[in-house]
């Protein structure tokens, strides 16, 4: 086959090309250049990841090329992420990538260019099934990356090539290293890589401006603290929320609720952030979709949370999830992946959620 | 690689045998060229032979001749150092320069601009990329305050060749220094500098098939410059650093070459060149010819071929002919691969996709029949492949 092997230049991407390699496939590597920050303001040629993908490309023989969409993650990605947090919402941009970005804007292109497949270095498996391709989880618990790919689509499934879902993350390290590879030894990247230094708060802030506001008790309707912008908080947000006052119950303080247009944010106790039911747009699916008929799943709803058992239902295009334990903190914006066993059934993106018990 | 076609000689050129030879003898003897004793010596008369040869087959004096570590060096030195010497002398601030300049004579006037108080008139360019000879004049009209004025002979990406004897002229006259980067005209344009009668002209080794490393400043004697590297001052006090004697010397025998052979050099490149766009025309009827489409000395590079391919992601067609075995060019490098849509087709007034669109085919001595027609074999499915995934670029989400 004719595989475009996305190498972002660390160790997991890199690992996969060259496995694809040894396969016997016909291997180009592309680096996709998704920003364009440079010392010069040409956008070029500073960027060390770009030089170590090239550089893993050298070792395996095969071309190497950038493929520059930093207008589109711009437009798909970045903007979108602003736009939600401005309304309220807690978006994913890494999903948001893989939809828009990765396996889509760049499996379209090598598919025009001819080419069969794209590979990258998630954790997670693509299987053949009954109905066609299937998105099941990793072998690698701690590495499983299912769910940031549960927006793919059964046609990007089969175009798409995981090598790695049957490994251990150290299996794949110590490969790396076994092949000489130069960035066996590089760290893990976790970050947002629009906002490498971690601080989200402060990225918003730069690009949405100071809108203070109050911090407000949900219960008391006390005001307990400021704040410089309420697009900055998440729901179930405990950390930096600056509150000095004592509360009541002793008990710890959570964000419960971001009201953009009236500029508060209301913290509670935790169990006001329990949720029952969420309400999810955009489905997608990875196979037969789910139906007005409720189906007994399991919902994730964060990278790295544990599933929780769930009965699905598609009501008037809204996925509508009820989850057989509350889920705590979950906010607007946020994926829900559903998953039968390993396998990953779809997503959608949740619009509102509820309570049914009163805490 | 035998059988691949290596169409990208604007960006460098087969090293020739007789440079190597030259170069790799000096590289066995010891002796640095700036040392009293007799291996300084012996490799100093290396460096002086290798001068007065170049200054004979350029037209120039010895004397001219300032060796470089290659032409950016050459360009940076001429444009900061002639604008500082200009400046200490009567205080000018003005930088007049095309718009269509390589970077290694863009960027230094930027530079010139953002640090050090230069004012910079950028010359317009025709939808030829040919200078406009009266926003020169215009300029010129009041010269006390000009510090340089610097236009290519020959532009790298299209292929344009700018009246630089008549520009010369013209600052002379004004009493302007005048430099010229020829790194892309020689050995394949007649070269007489006397004729030209520019201040500074720029030249490299490795575009003409000699070893990398290697430049000269044609620098006029007379011409005030304030040296960019100070050190050793091996150079007339105005370039510094140990003299590559070896590179020198391969240098020399690439220009020699170079000149000698540029007549035939021309005919050979025009006549591919021909037929390497007579055979676009006929099989993707929608490509456009950027630069002057002229097949005399004075209007386009003869080995230069830069087309625009509407609909097409200048970067998907190298990919693709890559993997079909051609080696080419969306018209200028950069080494992190990010293309930039080009500022010269965007100063001769192409919109930013079509400057997108674009490719640069290059001929030089070595190329052959058998080059030109792998690129005729490979572009149409090329193209073809490239617009459906330039159509998929557009699409909404």
């Amino acid at each position: 086959m004719r595989v475009v092997a996305a190498m972002s230049g660390g160790v997991d991407s890199s690992v996969a090309a060259a496995r694809l390699v040894d396969a016997g496939h016909d291997v180009v590597g592309i680096h996709l250049a998704l920003s364009r920050k440079s010392s010069s303001g040409r956008g070029c040629c500073t960027l060390d990841d770009a030089r170590d993908a090239r550089r893993v490309a050298d070792m395996l023989g095969i071309a190497f090329y950038v493929w520059d969409l930093s207008e589109q993650f711009a437009a798909d990605v970045v903007d979108d992420f602003l736009a939600e947090y401005r309304s309220g919402r807690t978006p994913n941009p890494c999903m948001r990538c893989n939809e828009r970005i990765k396996f889509a804007a760049v499996l379209d292109r090598a598919v025009a260019l001819g080419f069969d497949a794209v590979a990258t270095g998630h954790y997670a498996r693509v299987v053949p099934g009954t109905g066609g391709p299937e998105l099941h989880r990793a072998v690698d618990a701690a590495k499983d990356q299912s769910y940031v790919l549960g927006v793919l689509g059964v046609e990007q499934l089969g175009r798409t090539i995981l090598p790695l879902g049957g490994d251990l993350k150290g299996e794949v390290r110590a490969e790396a290293a076994r092949r000489g590879l130069l960035v066996a030894a590089k760290p893990d990247s976790h970050d947002i890589c629009f906002i490498p230094d971690g601080d989200t708060a402060a990225f918003l802030r730069s690009r949405l401006g100071d809108q203070p506001g109050d911090i407000v008790d949900e219960r008391t309707g006390t005001v307990v603290a400021t704040h410089s912008g309420a697009y900055a908080f998440t729901i179930g947000q405990r950390r930096g929320l600056g509150i000095t006052v004592a509360t009541e119950d002793a008990q710890p303080r959570y964000v419960v609720g971001i009201d953009i247009d009236a500029r508060t944010v209301s913290v509670g106790p935790p169990a006001l952030l329990d949720v029952d039911v969420a309400e999810g747009i955009r489905p997608t699916w990875a196979g037969p979709a789910v139906g007005e008929s409720p189906v007994e799943l399991a919902a994730q709803v964060r990278a790295h949370a544990e599933p929780v058992a769930a009965s699905a239902r598609l009501v008037d295009e809204r996925l509508v999830v009820e989850f057989h334990t509350p889920i705590r903190g979950l906010a607007p914006g946020q994926s829900m992946v559903l998953y039968d066993g390993t396998r990953v059934v779809g997503s959608a993106t949740v619009d509102a959620t509820h309570r049914m018990r009163v805490a | 690689m035998a059988d691949r076609a290596y169409l990208d000689h604007a960006a460098t050129t087969p090293m020739l045998a007789e440079a190597r030879a030259a170069w790799v003898a000096q590289s066995q003897r010891v002796g640095n060229p700036s040392s009293l004793h007799t291996a300084g010596r012996a490799a100093r008369r290396v460096v002086e032979e290798s001068r007065e040869a170049i200054a004979a087959d350029l037209r120039c004096r010895p004397s001219s001749v300032v060796f470089t570590a290659g032409g950016t060096e050459a360009d940076n030195l001429a444009v900061k150092g002639l604008f500082w010497g200009r400046r200490d002398a009567v205080g000018a601030r003005r930088v007049l320069a095309s718009s269509i300049e390589h970077h290694a004579v863009l960027d230094p006037v930027e530079w010139l601009a953002d640090h050090q108080q230069a004012e910079v008139a950028w010359l317009p360019v025709d939808e030829r990329g040919r200078i406009d000879l009266a926003s020169l004049e215009t300029e010129l009209a009041e010269p006390s305050g000009v510090a340089l004025c610097t236009v290519m002979w020959a532009n790298n990406e299209i292929g344009t060749v700018q009246p630089v004897a008549r520009i010369a002229e013209m600052c002379r006259a004004a009493g302007v220094p005048f430099h010229t980067d020829a790194v892309q005209a020689l050995g394949f344009l007649p070269m007489d500098l006397t004729a030209v009668g520019a201040d500074a002209v720029t030249i490299s080794s490795h575009k003409i098939g000699g070893p990398f490393g290697v430049g000269a400043l044609v620098l006029d004697p007379a011409a005030k410059v304030v040296p960019v590297l100070h050190g050793g001052g091996q150079e007339r006090e105005v370039r510094s650093g140990t003299l590559d004697a070896a590179g020198i010397a391969g240098f020399a025998v690439a220009v020699a070459h170079a000149v000698a052979g540029q007549r035939e050099r021309a005919a050979h490149v025009l006549a591919l060149r021909e037929r390497l766009i007579a055979g676009i025309r006929a099989t993707v009827p929608d490509a456009r010819l950027n630069g002057d489409p002229g097949t005399g000395a004075e209007e386009r590079l003869p080995g230069n071929v830069h087309l625009s391919f509407p609909g097409c992601e200048g970067d998907l067609l190298l990919m693709l002919l890559d993997a079909a075995g051609i080696d080419c060019s969306t018209g200028s490098a950069c080494t992190a691969g990010i293309p930039e849509p080009s500022h010269v087709l965007l100063a001769m007034g192409a919109d930013p996709a079509l400057a997108r669109s674009s490719l640069r085919f290059s001929l030089g001595g070595t190329s052959t029949e058998a080059d030109v027609d792998a690129v005729l074999a490979a572009l149409p499915g090329a193209v073809e492949r490239a617009r459906r995934a330039g159509t998929l670029a557009h699409r909404a989400g």
